[in-house]
């Protein structure tokens, strides 16, 4: 990716990583797409609410420097699997929100003809190979994205995001395992929100940290504070260049918060308000960027004031074009169970 | 030109058939347990390793799960993996993948990809390994849509279906009889295939329809042979395929015989038998039966260890001629 000049450069010497790294347009990219990925999430809930969208959802809300972080070094042809709390994965690997809510609305323009919904949200076009229902699911295809990856020579490096509460499933520790013996060029993200679903790491979990696991697959296991995008990006950055290298997989941990309940059916009873309270008005992530932004003089509130209309705007056109389009003929249903055959 | 023919056991029929995909494509290679050096648990893959290399004939941890997950993942992004399980039953450790995956990730994004992922399971009873390493699971994977399950029964569709398999674009999951890797016959040399999701008649007959799978098929003809010298006319149908089923050969051959008895190694209930007996009674078929339906299946148990137990545990020769003399006599 094309970085900030040498002149500019130098001036920035001192700044946090992603400051030395990126252009200021770049750097307001990412400041968009983390409205994007917080707005296109509100907007879900709100259709959700209001009975537009049915079935269920698990935003990530208050994660979103996480999944820009990790993405931004990534080229379009680099591949990720994703999770269940996938949206802004998917957004970061550059999908159109009109299609996401298009699926989301069960229309036949969203990114999975309306057969997926926000748990199997993908962009194949973009490298996103899909989030995924299953805990863990997406960990060993990503690895196997990766031997495809070494086999036909074509560089790419595959990133696997997965939560806190697939550590202690086996198909982590399998996963893991396979992509050290093999050197693969893949990066296990661990979004580390506290919780699975409503179970504490602190109950669930045997290590103090998740990225304590790298030890044991021989990787480099990375703690990040995942709701500081510069931090986020500096470790993926790191991790990307070690596997473009043929070094091998890394283990980052992503420490961070989710500001909804696990899905809509959460009553929130395992964590304190004060604990959501804090998280939310301390250490938002867009929050926090924003503030640096500002500080290192990359942008002005007018500058921020445009951002947040710009993405209302494309939010509201998504959902108008998810409204507006067709829904599949149930004569189809049987569509896409197996490959059509000439 | 015909191709030369020679006899090959089951077994260097698969090994053949895989060398042939891999000559033919550079995306094919093969994953699994000790498949390199050691040449497989049942040497189906022998000595592949030394003309493929080890990056082809790819040794993995014993990881069934995250096994059948790099699979998938390969096969998702561009690459033609043969998945080897060293026995059909350690399928139960990597159903997620199988069945939440491989089965239905073309169909959750809207068909934007495809599976193209070959499995091997090396099924059944009969070679003392008892309850853990002898067990007949394809009706578990035929019930899953966005599979195809195949068993073929003769080393010549060994090695046909296995290469109809690898050129399929979706998951196909192909169980093998254990006692069938050494039984021997004619396979010609180089390409061909035989197409998954059609029956095939072993024998034609008049007077029952015998519905078989897998080495069952072997069994039946062989039970056929002594009902000829009594006068009964046994039709055998090989399944090959139980999802997506050949219904159209297994309507027509009972639509001639009147009479339909299913044989499968399988524990009996809820198995391949019963859904052929339903497929049967919902269909033009039906009118034509003259008698019940049998079925023949596995007992409702565990495989055992003790070798006269085991035997009694699956169907044998006996047991069809009895049943089928049975049937064809009306004594039910």
């Amino acid at each position: 990716m094309a970085g900030a000049s040498k002149a500019v450069a130098d001036s920035r010497a001192n700044l946090p990583f992603v400051y030395r790294q990126y252009s200021a347009e770049q750097l307001k990219e990412v400041l968009y797409k983390m409205y994007l990925i917080r707005r296109f999430e509100e907007g879900a809930e709100e259709s959700y609410m209001r009975g537009l969208i049915h079935g269920t959802m698990h935003l990530s809300i208050g994660q979103e420097a996480s999944a820009m972080g990790i993405c931004m070094p990534l080229t379009e042809d680099d591949q990720i699997t994703s999770t269940h709390r996938g949206h802004g994965h998917c957004i970061a690997k550059g999908a159109e929100v009109k299609r996401m809510f298009a699926e989301f609305f069960g229309k036949t323009t969203g990114y999975c003809k309306g057969r997926g919904g926000s748990m199997h949200i993908a962009d194949v076009g973009k490298g996103n190979l899909g989030a995924n229902g299953i805990v863990g699911g997406g960990i060993p295809i990503a690895v196997g994205a990766a031997l495809s990856s070494k086999m036909m020579k074509t560089g790419k490096v595959v990133v696997s995001f997965f939560g806190d509460g697939a550590n202690n499933e086996g198909a982590f520790h399998e996963a893991l395992n396979m992509a050290a013996v093999w050197k693969l060029p893949v990066i296990f993200v661990c979004e580390n929100n506290g919780y699975g679903m409503s179970t504490s790491t602190a109950r669930s979990t045997a290590v103090k940290n998740i990225a304590d696991r790298a030890s044991a697959y021989s990787m480099p296991g990375v703690i990040v504070n995942g709701n500081i995008f510069s931090e986020v990006a500096e470790a993926s950055h790191k991790a990307v260049e070690r596997a473009r290298a043929g070094e091998g997989p890394t283990l980052i941990e992503s420490k961070t918060y989710r500001h909804r309940g696990h899905s809509k059916s959460d009553r929130n009873r395992y964590r304190t308000k004060e604990e959501i309270e804090d998280w939310m008005s301390n250490r938002d992530p867009i929050t926090l960027f924003e503030n640096e932004l500002r500080e290192f003089g990359f942008i002005d509130d007018k500058g921020i004031e445009s951002i947040r209309d710009a993405v209302a705007k494309e939010i509201a056109d998504g959902i108008e074009f998810a409204k507006a389009s067709p829904s599949p003929d149930v004569r189809d249903t049987a569509n896409y169970v197996y490959t059509e055959q000439a | 030109m015909d191709a030369m023919v020679r006899e090959l056991s089951y077994a260097q029929a698969i090994q053949e058939a895989m060398a042939i995909a891999m000559d033919m494509d550079e995306r094919v290679f093969l994953m699994g347990e000790d498949i390199g050096v050691y040449g497989g648990a049942f040497q189906v893959t022998g000595d592949l390793v030394d003309r493929y290399g080890a990056d082809r004939v790819l040794d993995t941890p014993i990881s069934e799960l995250g096994g059948a997950g790099v699979a998938v993942g390969a096969a998702v992004t561009g690459m033609r993996p043969i998945f080897e399980f060293q026995f059909s039953d350690f399928a139960t450790l990597a159903m997620e993948q199988i069945v939440n995956q491989a089965a239905k990730m073309r169909f959750m994004l809207g068909g934007e990809v495809s599976v193209p992922v070959v499995m091997r399971f090396p099924a059944g009873s009969g070679t003392g390994a008892a309850a853990q390493h002898s067990q007949s699971l394809e009706a578990w994977l035929g019930h899953v849509p966005g599979l195809k399950v195949i068993q073929p029964a003769t080393p010549y569709d060994a090695k046909g279906m296995l290469l109809a398999a690898v050129a399929d674009p979706d998951p196909v999951m192909i169980f093998e009889h254990k006692l069938l890797y050494k039984a021997k016959g004619p396979v010609p040399e180089g390409y061909y295939t035989v197409p998954i999701g059609k029956a095939d008649i072993r024998r034609e007959g008049r007077d029952l329809t015998i519905v078989a799978t897998s080495i069952m098929v072997q069994k039946a003809l062989d039970a056929a042979a002594t009902l000829e010298a009594e006068g009964i006319d046994v039709e055998v149908v090989d399944l090959r395929t139980i999802r997506p089923m050949d219904k159209q050969t297994v309507i027509d051959s009972v639509k001639k015989t009147s009479r339909m008895m299913c044989v499968y190694e399988a524990v009996k209930t809820l198995g391949i038998g019963a859904e052929v007996s339903a497929m049967i009674a919902e269909s033009e078929a039906f009118d034509y039966l003259d008698a019940p339906i049998v079925r023949l299946g596995g007992a409702e148990t565990p495989i055992p260890y003790n070798p006269e137990l085991e035997k009694a545990t699956v169907p044998q020769v006996p047991d069809i001629i009895s049943a089928a003399r049975d049937l064809v006599k009306g004594v039910r």
